[in-house]
């Protein structure tokens, strides 16, 4: 499975369909990234502690870098780890940059052109990009590119059940991990059921809304989507209780080093350590 | 303490923020070893009793005691009592994706007896066991939210079996079921019997409590118990089933 979006949806004409091809979006990519984290790779086979422990570092050496080159080494690092850890290279790279021009595209842009420096390009209506302007831009594209595809590969070759049970290695309390585990699962609940609400309702709309029906239409689908997750929540509280949970968390932690963990994590040390003296 | 008795209820009543009736003036007595069905439609009030001999919910009115001491919400306060009442009882709920909350199948079958202050090596082997006997090793590290209805069923059964406890209430255990995974339930249910464990299985699945109960009481839908007694006399007596919604006739639909 190479591409992960597949649209179902040719042509969002409206909220309902626009909806749903959002919902059956995220699904999806929430099945893909599961099955990239099963297949045989690099990243995959190693312990989930110290695949944050390394993308911990690097971001850390990421964030210090005052040095170009370093940074697109960095970016270029990541590639190969997504390359050697089967991850398709050009679903990874359009994943990083094809988000990236909103978030930071807009925000980086005007410095582009208000940062004093040395002329590099006269542009028509008196717009000039400066040398420093553009050494700037580049900068925080390449800082943010790397730190998103670090992450990104973090997540997408570890089970986010695994994620969460190796953030204890950062000392976070075992109940907000139980927390944002909830989180995670029920999102995926909640979402199924909206996709289900909206299909429900769609398959019995003939013809098409106006914008204050499909604005009503939304209301009630959130208003129904709330009250059931409220139901839910108080459910799965007793749940909880019923099976011995007294506000305190117990959790297993089934984390085993190998001496294959403990070299990548030298591996990842020494490299982190280089990307922070290097790019100073 | 009566061993011999697992829950005893007395002239109980509950109602939903004081307002909404939910149970009206029952009393029922379990023994241990017993594969009791609570038979009722929608809404009469089974799932209600289930999480109130769970100690999750208390009764306006009457009583229940539970092992030979009162089910009480101070009682549960107490840890010791806590732990004992909930090593001793489990509650398998109707919706599978209320009891799998946790973000993998291993954390999710580890939970109770890790909560309830088991060693590790002893859950790890406890957890091991249980994933063979319902045959889901192969789900072990898979998200909850990943797997199918039957699988879900499974985990869920699976989360308790860690517990190994000596109660087991179900509610609605067949519901979304496919007929494969229905037998496989029916089988699973009559293990737990041949091991003496007592088992309360609430449904309006006539089918299974014909398979697997040895006694029946029967809600009408005002809430009451109407009828109690053995399944070969509760399951003859179409009347009763017609006037509690649990049969219907067929009549032929004119156009």
């Amino acid at each position: 499975m190479e591409s992960v979006a597949v649209s179902h949806f040719p042509k969002r004409s409206n909220i309902l369909e626009h909806t749903l091809h959002e919902i059956t979006e995220t699904l999806e990519r929430a099945l893909f990234a599961e099955e990239i984290s099963a297949r045989p790779g690099l990243f995959q086979s190693l312990d989930a502690r110290v695949k944050i422990l390394a993308v911990l570092g690097f971001l850390i050496g990421v964030g210090l870098s005052h040095n170009l080159w370093i940074l697109a080494l960095v970016y270029a690092s990541t590639l190969i780890f997504a390359g050697l850890s089967a991850i398709p290279v050009d679903f990874f790279v359009k994943r990083v940059w094809l988000a990236l021009p909103f978030f930071t595209g807009l925000v980086v842009l005007p410095a582009l052109f208000i940062t004093p420096g040395p002329t590099l390009l006269q542009l028509p209506l008196g717009l000039v990009i400066t040398k420093t302007g553009l050494t700037t831009v580049l900068f925080l594209l390449l800082r943010v590119s790397s730190s998103v595809s670090l992450t990104l590969l973090l997540i997408l070759t570890t089970p986010w059940n695994t994620v969460l049970n190796a953030l204890s290695v950062l000392r976070l309390p075992d109940v907000l991990i139980l927390i944002l585990g909830m989180t995670h699962r029920y999102i995926y609940l909640l979402l199924r059921t909206a996709n289900d609400m909206f299909l429900s309702r769609k398959s019995r709309t003939v013809g098409r809304l106006n914008d204050a029906e499909n604005r009503r239409l939304l209301a009630a689908i959130s208003g129904n989507l709330l009250s059931k997750s409220l139901n839910m929540s108080s459910e799965v509280y007793l749940a909880m209780q019923s099976r011995g949970f007294r506000g305190t968390i117990v959790t297993l932690k089934p984390f085993h080093m190998h001496t294959r963990d403990w070299i990548w994590l030298f591996v990842f040390f020494a490299m982190t350590t280089l990307v922070i003296i290097l790019g100073r | 303490m009566d061993s011999e008795t697992v829950f005893e209820v007395r002239d109980l009543s509950f109602a939903y923020e004081g307002k909404q009736t939910a149970l009206d003036d029952i009393s029922l007595k379990v023994c241990a070893g017993e594969s009791l069905a609570i038979l009722g439609a929608n809404g009469s009030g089974k799932s209600t009793l289930l999480k109130l001999l769970d100690g999750l919910y208390f009764p306006s009115r009457g009583s229940i005691s539970a092992f030979g001491q009162p089910l009480t919400e101070d009682a549960l306060r107490s840890d010791e009592y806590n732990f004992a009442f909930r090593r001793r009882v489990g509650l398998v709920f109707q919706d599978s994706d209320v009891q799998l909350f946790s973000p993998s199948v291993l954390d999710e079958v580890a939970f109770a007896p890790l909560q309830l202050g088991l060693s590790r090596e002893e859950v790890n082997r406890r957890v091991d066991s249980a994933l063979a006997a319902l045959q889901i090793e192969k789900l072990r590290d898979r998200a909850p939210h990943h797997l199918s209805g039957g699988e879900k069923r499974r985990v869920a059964l699976a989360s308790l079996l860690t517990l190994q406890p000596d109660v087991w209430l179900m509610d609605e255990p067949t519901t979304g079921l496919d007929p494969r995974s229905q037998s496989w339930l029916v089988e699973f249910i009559l293990s737990l019997r041949k091991e003496g464990k007592t088992v309360i299985v609430a449904t309006h699945d006539l089918e299974l409590v014909e398979q697997t109960a040895t006694s029946i009481y029967v809600f009408d839908e005002d809430h009451h118990i109407v009828a109690s007694g053995s399944p070969e006399d509760i399951l003859s007596d179409h009347e009763l089933l017609h006037r509690c919604n649990l049969s219907h006739y067929h009549q032929r639909i004119k156009a």
